[in-house]
């Protein structure tokens, strides 16, 4: 968004700098990183992992804890894959990685390397949206947006898995193809809540893009 | 999380003799399971071995006309092979009944196996669990009790196993192919993989430590109609109350195994033999002895009627 002056503002720096102004005179979160204050010896084990992030490649250092949705939003600042329930459960962190996609809050970092990861900045950019985010605009498939993110992604992937053949729990004829049909995609679609209540928009957006594609 | 060091291991050997010879070490595959519990340090290993690399990632055909699905492939690839869709829709289905698409790319065929129980005590370290820390107690019993187990529970443990694709590997007399820390192999039969609680509820089923899963096989296809009827809260994404996998055969005759109701896939070889006289002949057989508690007695109707849904279908 734009500042009254004119200037690139945009709440995630707002935060990021309180947060960096707050960290020079905080105190140890944890008892682990008490005792690494302690010891250098007892630091949490860190490592190095490359991996190419929606084209650019990237590398990271981090503590072997730090899942892939973390390592996106703290440590390359993509912000726009979100943590909902941070255990699998609520799919607003997936992500494309190598076109299939996960729920980045139930992966490590460091099971990553050489992977090629796509998150809903990959996607699109303002001015040059996917089809799929252009979709949802038009048929309004949100309404506060926080689960957005994952829903593009996987409503991108949903479609690929159609088209590749793979099989849901409504699938009817298991020896032929599925097809994108409402049923189909509602079923696919099953890992990612959407607490507003936008499934149908997000649905019909899903369903254009599908036709569109025929 | 507590914190861990974190190898890769080349060969599926090297792997178990790297869990081996590390004290505290787990293999991670797919990790969907594994994370989210060390996230609640349910588990806290102190080292991973990551099995990516080892190249079990194949559906091989044997050559006595079954399939070996390496432990590695995912959910999602077992599900979508042409080869399992034909000759093992069981599979095909119970794999898509479970979990969410993301999770099912992510889950892999060996870690489906070693998913550890939903039980909502097991997963609150708050509360009494002798799943989770043997000896504490167990609050299920006397707890909220409607998802657990009807059936070979015991006075420390009503925990079930909560999968769906071990229910079809169970009708399908699979084999859990491993290898061990000193290198060598086995085949276990799905039947004996996984055990009752009995009074060593945190042991959830036969592997030794840092014995490491290297395939499924399947027998040669049945033939029959399958399938995999589950009854759960949600249409989708959501564990099971009950479910049914069965083969039917046009003469009636078949196989049945049930989900949801006990600490493994529930088979009883008496209950096949009595498919052919219907649901309510084959679930008393195959629920003789059961213990439900108030809260899931349901679960023994629900179980003959979803297996009479199935039996319906199969006539139809």
């Amino acid at each position: 968004m734009a500042g009254t002056d004119g200037s690139e503002v945009s709440r995630r720096g707002v935060v990021l700098g309180g947060v960096a102004s707050a960290a020079v005179t905080a105190l140890p979160a944890t008892e682990v990183e008490a005792q690494a204050a302690r010891d250098p010896r007892l630091a949490p084990p860190r490592m190095t992992v490359a991996m190419t992030v929606n084209g650019t490649k990237r590398q990271v250092t981090v503590d072997t804890r730090t899942t892939l949705l973390d390592t996106l939003r703290e440590h390359l600042q993509l912000t726009g894959s979100k943590k909902g329930c941070d255990h699998g459960q609520c799919g607003a962190c997936t992500v494309l990685v190598n076109g299939i996609r996960i729920n980045s809050c139930l992966s490590l970092a460091v099971m990553h390397e050489g992977d090629n990861v796509t998150t809903i900045e990959g996607l699109g950019q303002p001015g040059k949206l996917h089809p799929m985010q252009t979709a949802f605009v038009e048929h309004d498939g949100y309404q506060c947006g926080y689960c957005t993110p994952g829903q593009i992604c996987s409503a991108v992937a949903v479609l690929d898995e159609v088209k590749r053949g793979v099989p849901s729990h409504v699938t009817g004829d298991l020896t032929a193809k599925p097809s994108a049909t409402n049923a189909e995609l509602r079923e696919r679609m099953s890992g990612n809540i959407c607490r507003c209540g936008a499934y149908s928009n997000i649905l019909e957006a899903m369903e254009e893009v599908a036709g569109g594609r025929a | 999380m507590k914190p861990f060091t974190y190898t890769r291991a080349k060969t599926p050997a090297e792997a178990a003799a790297a869990v081996a010879g590390t004290p505290g070490a787990k293999f991670i595959a797919g990790g969907t399971n594994l994370l989210d519990l060390m996230k609640l340090q349910i588990e806290t290993p102190t080292h991973l071995v990551d099995v990516q690399d080892t190249g079990l990632d194949k559906i091989e055909t044997s050559d006595d006309g079954g399939l070996r699905i390496g432990a590695l492939v995912t959910n999602t690839t077992a599900a979508a092979d042409p080869r399992v869709r034909r000759g093992y829709g069981v599979l095909t289905r119970a794999i898509v009944a479970g979990a969410s698409g993301q999770l099912r790319n992510k889950a892999t065929t060996a870690g489906n196996l070693l998913q550890r129980t939903r039980c909502p005590y097991f997963y609150d370290p708050n509360q009494p669990c002798n799943k989770r820390k043997p000896g504490s107690g167990c609050a299920a019993i006397g707890g909220y009790s409607r998802g657990l187990a009807v059936i070979g529970s015991s006075d420390a443990c009503i925990a079930t196993y909560p999968g769906d694709m071990a229910v079809a590997l169970r009708v399908l007399d699979a084999g859990v192919e491993t290898v061990r820390g000193d290198g060598t192999r086995r085949t276990i039969p799905i039947a004996d993989f996984h055990r009752l609680p009995g009074d060593k509820p945190h042991i959830d089923n036969v592997l030794a430590p840092a014995e490491l899963i290297t395939a499924v096989t399947l027998p040669k296809p049945i033939g029959g109609r399958h399938f995999y009827q589950k009854v759960r809260d949600r249409a989708s994404y959501a564990f099971a109350l009950v479910s049914v996998a069965a083969v039917i055969r046009p003469d009636g005759t078949g196989r049945v195994a049930f989900g949801g109701v006990a600490h493994k896939p529930w088979r009883v070889e008496a209950a096949d033999a009595a498919l052919p006289q219907g649901a309510k002949a084959a679930t008393q057989l195959a629920f003789a002895g059961a213990r439900p508690t108030e809260d899931n007695a349901f679960k023994l109707p629900l179980a003959e009627r979803t297996l009479a849904s199935v039996l319906a279908q199969a006539k139809g």
